[in-house]
C-alpha cells in the first residue's frame, strides 16, 4: 500500500515541486513590498510557467503513454537525479546571482541620474562621457538651453566632490575630527529639481533645504561620518522571514474576518521606515564644514548607492558654489523639461545643434554611463568570466551526470526498443527527462538567487535582477540540457536493440 | 497435452524444414540467412546459410557452444538485427524486407522477449515492468498495469506485484520477465538463455512455468540455451555450430508424455 502511494505521487510531486518552487519564490518577491528588485516583472513567472507547460507537453507528445516510465527512470536513482538537478541549480544560481550583481553594479554607476526625477533631459559639455565625468560649463549655457524651442524649463545642477569636515566622537568615545570626501549635489534654488524624490526623505523635508546653510545627507554613509554613534541600534531592513510571516498572518487575519481588517496595521516595511525616522533624526542640526563654510544637516535621505561609495550631500546650487573652491566654470549639468507634446529626443537634438552642448534623455544618459563603465573597466570581463564559469561548471556537472545517466540506462532503452518502442518515443523520454531536470534546476537556481538577493537587501552588495537576467539564465539552462540531450539522443538513436541479448 | 503436436517423428530427411503436410503450422520460416560481423581480416561469419522452420504450438530450442551464432539467429528472427542475405518470414510476412519502422511496430505487436539478465527497469514495480509492452502498444498506464497484474497472478506473483526488481529474487524477476513477455499475447516468444542466471532448481521451475504459460497452439516459442538440464523442455531442438544448423531433433511421444507428467506435478 505504501509502495503504491509513493509510486503514485513520486513523479507528479517532482513536477509539482519543479513548477511551484520558483513560482512561489518569485510571487513572494512580488508580494513583499519595498524590495527594490524592480527588474522582476509580473510576467516573468507567467513566462516561466508557460515555457514549462510548453516544454512538458511537447515532450509528452513524443512519449505518448510512456512519460511515466521516463519520469520513474529519472527519479529511480535519487543520488543521480539530485546530482543532475544540483548541477543545473548551481549553474542557474551562479548565472542569475552574478548577472544580478553585475546589473546592480552597473545600475549604481548611473544611480545619480536615476535618482533625479522630473527632468526629461540632461544637458552637458559635449565631451562628457558619463555622469561622473563632469566638465564644468559657463553659467550662460543655462540661458542658452532655456532659449531653445520646446524647452519648458531648465535648471542648473552642480555635481562635484567636496571635502567635508566635522567634529564628532569616535568608536572609542573620544573627540574625533572627521575629514571625508563627499559627492556634493547642488540643486536648483527655486524649484529644488535635482533633489531626491520625497519618498526617499527619511527625516526632514525638501523645503528644509531652503533654510540657512541647510544640507540633506544620505543615510547610507553616515557611519563613515559619525563612527561613534550607536550603529548597532540602527534599524535593520525586515528580512524575508518577517515579510513572509507578516504576509501569512495578514492572510489568515483577513481570511478569518472575511474583510481587509489587517490593512490598517503597519507592514514590516512601514515599521522599518518609522524606526529609521526615529533613529536618524538625531543627526538633524549637526554642523559640518566644507571649504570653510558652515553647513547644517536639516534632513536625512536615501540616495542610490554610488559606485564611488562616497557620502552624497544635497544642498542648493547657490550654496554648493560656496562649498567648493572658486572656479570660473561651475555649472555641471542643466536639467531640462520639455514642453507637452514635444518628444524629448527631438528637443535634445535641437539643443545640441543650437548650443553645441550634448543633450541626453535620462535613460540615454544612464545607458551611456553604464556603457562607459562596461567598456572601460574590468567589471564585465570579470563577471562575464564568472558567469561563463557557472555555465561551464553547470554544463560539465549536469551534462556529464545526465549523459552518464543515459549511458547507464542504454540497456534499458535497448530493451524498450526491442519491445517495440520507436526512436521518437525514446527521444521523447530523454527530452522529457531533460525538461524536468532543467525546470527543476532553473527554478531552484533562480529561487535561491532571489533568496540571496532578498537577504542581501540593504547591505553593500549591489543586487538588481533586471528582467533579462532570468531569460538569459533560462536560455543557458536550456542550452545545457540540449547539449546533454543531443549527446544522449545520438547514442540512443544508433543503439541496436540487439544489445539486449548481449549478456 | 494441447501444447504438443502429433508429429512426433524421430527424424526425417530435412528435419530443419517442415514437411509439406506441416507447412500450414509454420510460424517462422528462415531460408539462407547469413550474417557477418566486422570487415577484412576481422570478418566473422555468425550465420552461414541457415534454413529452419519453427512450428506453432511448440517450444523450439536452439543449442550449441558459445559463439556458434545462437543469439545472432534469435536476434535476426526477432527482427532486432538485420541479416546480410536470406529471408525471415514470420507468420507469412517477410519481416527481413520490412522497413525499420514497420519492423518495430511488428515486434511490438507480435513478439515477446525474455532476456538472460531479465532487463527489468529498476525504478518500476513488477506490475509496471510487466505492463511495458502494453504501454508501448498505446494502452493507458492504469489499464496496462491492471492487465499485467492478472498475468502476474497467473504466474503466482500476485503478492509481489508492487515490489521493485531489487526486492525480488532471480527466479521472481524472471517470472516478471515472463509476464512482461506474455502480457500482450504475442504470437512469437523469444527467450535468450532464460535460466543462465538462475540456479538449477529455480531454472527448472522457470522453464516449467514458461512452458505451461507460454506454449499455445497459436504461438511459437524459441528458447536459446546451453543449459543441457533444460533441453527436455523443448519439442524440437536445433543444434548449431560455427554459424550452421547441424542437427534438428524432435521429441518422441514418450518423452512428451514424460514432460507432460512432470508439468502436471508442478501444476499440482
Amino acid at each position: 500500500m505504501t509502495d503504491r502511494v509513493i509510486n503514485t505521487i513520486r513523479p507528479s510531486a517532482w513536477i509539482l515541486a519543479g513548477v511551484s518552487t520558483p513560482l512561489l519564490l518569485v510571487l513572494m518577491i512580488l508580494k513583499s513590498r519595498g524590495v527594490p528588485m524592480l527588474g522582476i516583472l509580473p510576467w516573468n513567472p507567467l513566462l516561466y510557467a508557460g515555457a514549462a507547460l510548453v516544454a512538458i507537453f511537447s515532450a509528452l507528445l513524443f512519449t505518448q503513454q510512456m512519460s511515466w516510465i521516463a519520469l520513474k527512470m529519472l527519479t529511480g536513482d535519487k543520488a543521480k537525479f539530485f546530482g543532475i538537478v544540483l548541477g543545473l541549480t548551481f549553474a542557474a544560481l551562479l548565472i542569475t546571482q552574478q548577472g544580478s550583481i553585475f546589473c546592480g553594479l552597473m545600475r549604481r554607476t548611473a544611480g545619480q541620474v536615476e535618482d533625479i526625477r522630473g527632468a526629461d533631459l540632461w544637458v552637458m559639455d559635449a565631451n562628457v562621457r558619463y555622469v561622473d565625468d563632469v566638465k564644468p560649463m559657463i553659467e550662460s549655457n543655462l540661458y542658452r538651453v532655456r532659449g531653445v524651442e520646446g524647452v519648458e524649463w531648465a535648471v542648473p545642477l552642480y555635481k562635484g566632490n567636496a571635502r567635508l569636515k566635522l567634529k564628532t566622537i569616535g568608536r572609542d568615545k573620544k573627540p574625533l575630527d572627521v575629514i571625508e570626501q563627499v559627492i556634493l549635489l547642488g540643486v536648483d534654488d527655486a524649484s529644488l529639481v535635482g533633489s531626491p524624490p520625497p519618498e526617499r526623505i527619511l527625516v526632514g523635508s525638501l523645503t528644509d533645504l531652503r533654510k540657512t546653510d541647510a544640507l540633506l545627507i544620505d543615510f547610507n554613509r553616515l557611519p563613515k561620518l559619525f563612527p561613534g554613534e550607536q550603529w548597532d541600534q540602527a534599524p535593520a531592513m525586515p528580512g524575508l522571514r518577517q515579510k513572509a510571516g507578516d504576509s501569512i498572518s495578514r492572510w489568515i487575519t483577513n481570511l478569518a474576518s472575511r474583510a481587509k481588517s489587517s490593512e490598517s496595521l503597519p507592514t514590516p516595511d512601514e515599521q522599518y521606515r518609522a524606526a529609521q525616522r526615529e533613529f536618524y533624526k538625531r543627526f538633524v542640526g549637526r554642523e559640518v564644514e566644507m571649504n570653510d563654510h558652515r553647513g547644517i544637516i536639516v534632513g536625512v535621505c536615501e540616495a542610490t548607492r554610488t559606485f564611488q561609495s562616497n557620502p552624497v550631500v544635497y544642498t542648493m546650487y547657490s550654496r554648493a558654489k560656496q562649498y567648493v573652491p572658486r572656479e570660473r566654470k561651475l555649472l555641471s549639468y542643466v536639467l531640462a523639461k520639455t514642453a507637452d507634446g514635444v518628444k524629448p529626443g527631438e528637443v535634445a537634438e535641437r539643443i545640441a545643434s543650437q548650443t553645441g552642448l550634448k543633450a541626453r534623455t535620462s535613460w540615454e544618459f544612464m545607458k551611456e554611463t553604464m556603457w562607459y563603465y562596461f567598456q572601460y573597466t574590468g567589471i564585465p570581463i570579470n563577471f562575464g568570466i564568472t558567469t561563463l564559469l557557472g555555465f561551464l561548471v553547470g554544463t560539465a556537472i549536469a551534462g556529464q551526470t545526465f549523459y552518464n545517466f543515459t549511458i547507464e540506462n542504454l540497456k534499458q532503452f535497448g530493451s524498450l526498443k526491442a519491445m517495440g518502442a520507436t526512436n521518437l518515443r525514446i527521444v521523447g523520454m530523454i527530452l522529457l527527462q531533460a525538461t524536468v531536470v532543467g525546470l527543476l534546476g532553473y527554478g531552484l537556481g533562480v529561487g535561491l538567487a532571489t533568496l540571496f538577493g532578498i537577504v542581501s537587501q540593504g547591505g553593500e552588495l549591489a543586487f538588481f535582477t533586471w528582467w533579462p537576467v532570468l531569460p538569459i539564465a533560462g536560455v543557458a539552462i536550456v542550452l545545457i540540457c540540449v547539449l546533454a540531450s543531443i549527446l544522449c539522443i545520438r547514442r540512443v538513436m544508433v543503439l541496436e536493440p540487439a544489445v539486449v541479448f548481449r549478456g | 497435452m494441447e501444447t504438443l503436436t502429433d508429429h512426433t517423428v524421430a527424424s526425417h530427411q530435412s528435419p530443419a524444414i517442415a514437411p509439406p503436410e506441416l507447412a500450414g503450422n509454420v510460424a517462422v520460416k528462415i531460408r539462407g540467412v547469413t550474417k557477418h560481423f566486422g570487415r577484412g581480416e576481422q570478418r566473422v561469419t555468425a550465420l552461414n546459410g541457415i534454413d529452419w522452420d519453427v512450428y506453432k504450438g511448440q517450444m523450439s530450442m536452439i543449442i550449441g557452444p558459445s559463439g556458434c551464432g545462437k543469439t545472432t539467429l534469435l536476434s535476426v528472427i526477432a527482427g532486432i538485427l538485420n541479416c546480410d542475405s536470406g529471408s525471415v518470414n514470420l507468420f507469412g510476412e517477410e519481416v527481413s524486407r520490412f522497413s525499420d519502422g514497420r519492423r518495430t511496430k511488428f515486434r511490438s505487436v507480435n513478439i515477446g522477449f525474455i532476456f538472460q539478465q531479465y532487463n527489468l527497469l529498476p525504478a518500476l514495480t513488477a506490475a509496471e515492468n510487466a505492463a511495458i509492452p502494453l504501454v508501448i502498444g498505446g494502452w493507458s498506464k492504469s489499464r496496462a498495469v491492471a492487465r499485467a497484474c492478472e498475468v502476474l497472478e497467473g504466474l503466482g506473483m500476485g503478492k509481489k506485484k508492487e515490489s521493485f526488481p531489487s526486492q525480488l529474487s532471480g527466479g521472481q524477476q524472471q517470472r516478471v520477465a515472463i509476464a512482461r513477455s506474455l502480457v500482450h499475447s504475442p504470437r512469437l516468444l523469444v527467450c535468450d538463455e532464460p535460466t543462465a542466471a538462475l540456479d538449477h532448481e529455480t531454472g527448472l521451475t522457470v522453464m516449467e512455468m514458461l512452458r505451461k504459460a507460454a506454449v499455445r497452439p497459436d504461438r511459437a516459442v524459441i528458447v536459446v540455451t546451453h543449459d543441457n538440464r533444460v533441453f527436455h523442455f523443448g519439442d524440437r531442438i536445433a543444434r548449431m555450430d560455427d554459424g550452421r544448423m547441424v542437427e534438428v531433433t524432435e521429441r518422441t511421444a514418450e518423452e512428451a508424455v514424460l514432460v507432460s507428467g512432470e508439468q502436471d506435478d508442478v501444476a499440482a
